[in-house]
């Protein structure tokens, strides 16, 4: 069953130039939290649930952090429910992706090594 | 899964922000043998992508939800020492900018969600990569399925936590029942989206997802004799 011989074409062949594959990355997560994001279910998450039925819900208190301009993946101030979850999901991305990448920018290997 | 302030009491809290701290250490050291000019934009991408994958709660039934954990998913595409950091980032922006997980829980978080999450779904994708076929397109199952052990795997590690210093008296083993059967159940959902993701990028940049690399490196080695018996050079 594991024979080679019939993958006669490289499965390492890029389609898409590294360039362009990172850009529909970039594209397809901004349409995650900026449009998918607002068809999320509304409903408490598993951790909530328990939290709520076994009896420790209760302990709960609000985060330190309730009063940020986008608490709860909304922006204060913006009326419009889509809009409010959009500005606060793109600006959530966009801090993610430079702390993440400027983190990894900061500890790579210097160099493109082939393995 | 994200824990608030106030469930957990200080000593816990401060031992799981030990772990975290310690974990993201070790994980700053580990990812620069993961990460190189060509990979290393990767982190930023798979981080961003987890945060909004992460808004996208999916509804589980009796009026609960779920949501992408995302650490098999980032152990998989970058590497597990490189993953503790992109969830680690995660959890921090949640936490100060949207109020998602506590000041005083993000440890637990990182611990949970980063570590556990992360390193539990990679240890299984890299058990069930050995079994299967060695083609890059394995790498599809074997992270569905190390996504699916992640979500229990950190709910069970949350159970031990409450059970040290859970915040209010409920009896541990209803917690336990209740969070290891939700999140087997979201796991379901983990390793759909999981799944979906991994299979995408497979199929357009496979040597960019760190976990295909050592298939990549066996359909090399036969694609350049092509006459040679099949397996021969993976067996040398």
């Amino acid at each position: 069953m594991s024979t080679a011989t019939d993958t006669p074409t490289s499965p390492a062949r890029p389609r898409l130039s590294r360039g362009r594959f990172f850009a529909a990355v970039l594209v397809v997560t901004l349409l995650v939290a900026g449009g998918l994001s607002y068809l999320a279910s509304a409903h408490p998450d598993g951790l909530e649930h328990v939290a709520a039925t076994t009896g420790f819900g209760d302990t709960a208190r609000d985060s330190a952090t309730s009063g940020s301009p986008f608490a709860d993946y909304g922006t204060a101030g913006v009326d419009h429910a889509w809009l409010s979850g959009a500005i606060a999901g793109i600006v959530g991305v966009a801090v993610v992706l430079v702390l993440a990448g400027g983190l990894a920018l900061v500890v790579r290997r210097r160099g493109s090594a082939q393995d | 899964m994200h824990v608030p302030d106030g469930f957990l009491d200080a000593p816990t809290s401060i031992a799981t922000g030990v772990v975290a701290a310690a974990g993201i250490g070790l994980a700053l050291r580990g990812a620069r043998r993961e990460l190189d000019d060509r990979t290393a934009p990767m982190v930023g991408l798979v981080a961003a992508f987890v945060f909004a994958a992460q808004m996208v709660n999916f509804p589980v039934g009796a009026g609960t939800s779920g949501h992408l954990l995302g650490g098999a998913l980032a152990a998989v595409l970058v590497g597990p020492w490189s993953a503790v950091l992109c969830l680690s980032t995660v959890l921090l922006v949640q936490a100060l900018l949207m109020a998602d997980g506590g000041i005083t829980a993000l440890g637990t978080n990182v611990t949970l969600m980063g570590i556990v999450g992360v390193g539990a779904g990679y240890l299984v994708f890299v058990a069930v990569r050995a079994v299967l076929p060695r083609r890059p397109a394995m790498v599809v199952p074997a992270a569905a399925v190390g996504a699916f052990v992640s979500v229990p795997a950190a709910a069970a590690v949350f159970t031990l936590l409450f059970a040290v210093g859970g915040q209010a008296s409920v009896g541990i083993g209803d917690v336990a029942v209740a969070m290891l059967g939700w999140h087997t159940v979201i796991g379901l959902g983990e390793a759909a989206v999981t799944a979906l993701v991994v299979s995408a990028v497979v199929a357009t940049r496979p040597d960019l997802v760190h976990g295909a690399r050592p298939l990549l490196a066996a359909s090399t080695l036969e694609i350049r004799r092509p006459g040679a018996p099949a397996g021969a050079e993976v067996a040398g």
